[in-house]
């Protein structure tokens, strides 16, 4: 049977890189194909070679066993492919029908929009996923998941037959990602065909019939579901057999550094109270949206207290604002990257000695040298894969630009480390290697925290663990005192309806 | 192959000095006048009025803000020292200084307001566009103030070693941002926060004090920019610096500055200048109406942002 898509010998480079050489990818009717592979292996290229964006050096293009000729983002959106990137691109302030039908409003007799008609379509549209969307909806009211929703409507509405998901799940809570999964099996079942990208390799055997791994621009196998196991995947990913996952390493938990005495903020936060130690990592997990970046914000002076207690080394200290922090000793290594952590216009040296600037000057003049010193050897040490120090992090792949994020702060010595969600987005190898730099920064006698929404890293990775639900901390313990199970009832407050 | 790659760039990277150095040497063949000392000295003269201000608009412009109130501030710093010396009969130095405490002051004003006050710096420094300018009427009672001593004087019509007192001060300033922009903390930060304020904050880096900074520094300049003007008119007015902004802000923009910040040049900026300079002065040699300059000049402001757009997307 001929592929729905076929992609052959495709080639892409851009300046001082080959993205991609030679591969080819094909895709049946109804079927998802799961693309899995390290940050910078050519996935992202592949697809927007796909949708339109890029055109491919070498390779030819087939949908429908016809050659495609004429790429381009809108012929590609007519041929029936559509995109739903990782970073949803819908307007916050438009409603949920104008995002849907952005561009292709009805429009009535003498040409204004036909709100009634737009409104009523969008109706159509959403009717499948059964969900409680109003058209007139704000599309900022709604959570990602819904969001992400509204994206596949959309391109469903453009007739895709091809639909590309780059990491849908990333930034989705649990039972999001459930009622995503019936959807996706939905579509399916309609015939839809699905290209999925993803890190979480539990979802890829869920749900992948096929299997491409890619790396450093090639293809490495394509297997059906169920004929490699999750180390085998893991080792094509990385071209080499990865010792462990979860570095182990001794902690030694000293003298308490920070410790957080009834934290409350109205709507926020309720009373929480923890201490964090010299050498150890704490980990803090929680449904995305328990409010476990708002704590960490909080206490790091990015929003105000309303009552509460925070004390170093035993002394009691106000933190009015993010420099109060940081000059107490105090790093935040926030969420969101891109938006947060670098100024991606800027070189790795600019990002990378940002925070220590202050350290580095007389009278506000800069000890370039110094500085240049510093950089240099924390890049060389955290083996950032960058061509010189002056190269904009904008063109580093996600796992390296965090690398670079980290970097910023490791310069700087902090007494306690902040980490929102270290990992996230970021492949397995590099994964390892963040593991390992933050085991290092407890070694060194800094009290790190860790925030992640991925179980299995906070089980492995933290020597204690709190759990958040709606702005509390409902349970602490120790490494290895509960299991998954009993972590996921806390994390939902299940405990307290049971207990009520 | 690598050497015409090599031409690409460079050209792609100095655009706007390749375009000037063309404008200069077609001037020259068209008016023999054009290429003498006399002549480039006068360009640059005319050139550093505005400037000096545009030095302190591209740390402005670099952090993503604006300042439109640049030619209000030039108006009210300039007839405080006229006022000082003619009717209090201050000294020359002690004028000048009180003059850039009120452009830093105004500045630091227009700073606080945008930071603090989380206003948009347009809609900040719009409204102080009358607020100084109105001030200034109040001052002057609207009567220009003139005839200084020969020691002001000298700020605007000097000589040293045979370069222009003026040009001088801009090339001094110049420099000054230069180093400022490469060597100091409050420059690092002046781009860092035009590339993505939040992550500076969250850095643990004082957001606001950086940022009303930029604003003290153009304050400052505008300051510096009136005592060479009144200087050199041996007089001070309240209409003095009117739509000075547009020439400010459009050499800053013309040396590829980025409106929405984080990137840009304070040598870019002195090309910009100059290039506006040279052609107010070429056309003027050449004796095409003021009216035609006025369509020439808005169209080589709208060339430069698709030089620079060009530049941003081939990268």
């Amino acid at each position: 049977m001929e592929p729905l898509l076929r992609m052959s010998g495709i080639s892409k480079s851009f300046p001082g890189v080959r993205a991609l050489s030679d591969v080819s990818f094909d895709l049946m009717k109804g079927e998802l194909h799961a693309l899995v592979g390290e940050n910078g292996a050519g996935k992202s290229t592949l697809m927007k070679i796909l949708s339109g964006l890029y055109k491919a050096d070498e390779g030819d293009l087939y949908l429908r066993g016809e050659k495609v000729t004429s790429t381009g983002l809108a012929e590609m959106i007519r041929q029936g492919v559509g995109v739903i990137y990782q970073e949803l691109n819908l307007i916050p302030y438009l409603s949920v029908s104008e995002n849907i039908f952005l561009g292709r409003e009805p429009r009535t007799k003498v040409g204004t929009i036909d709100w009634p008609k737009m409104h009523a379509m969008t109706e159509e549209v959403l009717k499948p996923f059964k969900l409680d969307i109003k058209p007139k909806q704000q599309v900022m009211s709604l959570g990602a998941a819904y969001q992400q929703i509204i994206e596949i409507a959309k391109a469903l509405s453009l007739k895709a037959e091809i639909l590309v998901m780059d990491e849908p799940t990333a930034a989705l809570t649990g039972n999001e990602v459930d009622r995503l999964f019936e959807i996706i099996g939905e579509l399916k079942d309609n015939g839809v065909s699905i290209i999925y990208i993803s890190h979480r390799l539990e979802e890829v055997h869920l749900l992948a019939d096929r299997i491409t791994i890619l790396r450093d621009g090639e293809r490495v196998i394509t297997k059906k579901r169920g004929e490699m196991s999750n180390d085998e995947m893991i080792k094509y990913m990385v071209g080499r057999v990865l010792e462990e996952q979860y570095p182990q390493y001794d902690s030694k938990a000293g003298e308490v550094v920070l410790e957080v005495k009834a934290l409350t903020k109205k709507g926020i936060c309720d009373n929480v109270s923890f201490q964090a130690r010299s050498g150890e990592i704490l980990g803090f997990v929680g449904l995305v949206g328990a409010g476990r970046t708002e704590i960490m914000q909080t206490i790091y002076g990015y929003r105000k207290m309303d009552s509460g207690e925070i004390l170093l080394r035993g002394k009691p200290v106000v933190i009015r604002n993010c420099q109060d922090a940081v000059m107490k000793g105090i790093g935040l290594i926030p969420e969101e990257r891109k938006q947060q952590g670098l100024i991606l216009g800027m070189s790795v040296f600019d990002n990378a000695a940002l925070s220590v600037l202050d350290l580095y000057s007389t009278l506000g003049v800069l000890h370039r040298s110094k500085i240049n010193d510093e950089v240099n050897s924390m890049v060389d040490s955290m083996n950032i894969k960058t061509p010189s120090v002056k190269q904009l992090v904008v063109n580093l792949s996600g796992g390296n630009q965090q690398k670079v994020v980290l970097a910023k702060w490791f310069i700087r010595h902090c007494d306690v480390y902040i980490f929102d969600e270290p990992t996230r987005g970021i492949d397995v190898g590099a994964k390892v290697e963040i593991y390992r730099l933050m085991q290092n920064l407890a070694k060194r006698g800094a009290a790190v925290i860790m925030i992640s929404s991925e179980l299995p890293e906070v089980m492995n990775i933290s020597d204690r663990i709190a759990v958040v639900f709606e702005g509390r901390i409902v349970k602490q313990f120790k490494k290895g005192e509960l299991n998954d199970e009993q972590v996921m009832e806390y994390s939902l407050g299940l405990h307290e309806r049971r207990r009520a | 192959m690598k050497k015409t790659i090599d031409y690409k760039q460079l050209l792609k990277n100095n655009g706007i000095l390749i375009v000037f150095l063309l404008i200069c040497v077609v001037l020259s063949f068209l008016s023999p006048y054009f290429f003498t000392t006399n002549n480039i000295l006068n360009i640059i003269r005319q050139t550093s009025i505005y400037g000096i201000i545009a030095v302190g608009m591209t740390f402005v412009i670099l952090t993503g803000g604006i300042d439109l109130s640049v030619g209000s501030i030039l108006a009210l710093s300039g007839a405080i020292a006229a006022g000082m010396m003619k009717n209090q009969g201050a000294a020359p130095l002690v004028a000048a200084l009180v003059a850039i405490l009120v452009g830093a002051g105004i500045g630091l004003i227009n700073g606080l307001l945008v930071t603090i006050g989380k206003i948009a710096p347009f809609v900040v420094t719009l409204g102080m566009v009358t607020i100084a300018r109105g001030l200034t009427l109040i001052y002057t009672k609207g009567y220009p103030i003139s005839g200084f001593s020969p020691e002001f004087r000298y700020l605007g019509g000097g000589y040293i070693l045979g370069i222009p007192v003026p040009v001088i001060v801009f090339i001094a300033m110049v420099a000054l941002a230069w180093f400022i922009l490469n060597h100091t903390r409050l420059g690092r930060y002046t781009y860092a926060i035009g590339g993505n304020e939040e992550t500076v904050k969250l850095s643990g880096i004082n957001v606001k004090f950086y940022k009303s900074m930029v604003y003290v520094i153009v304050g400052i300049m505008s300051s510096f920019s009136a005592l060479i003007l009144s200087a050199r008119l041996n007089s001070a007015e309240a209409v003095a610096g009117q739509g000075y902004e547009l020439d400010v802000i459009a050499a800053v923009v013309i040396g590829g500055t980025s409106l929405s910040g984080g990137r840009g040049s304070i040598i870019g900026t002195l090309i910009g200048a100059l290039l506006i300079g040279t052609i107010n002065n070429g056309m003027n040699l050449l004796g095409i109406s003021p009216y035609f300059q006025q369509v020439v000049k808005g169209a080589l402001i709208i060339g430069a942002v698709i030089l620079d757009r060009l530049r941003a997307e081939s990268n």
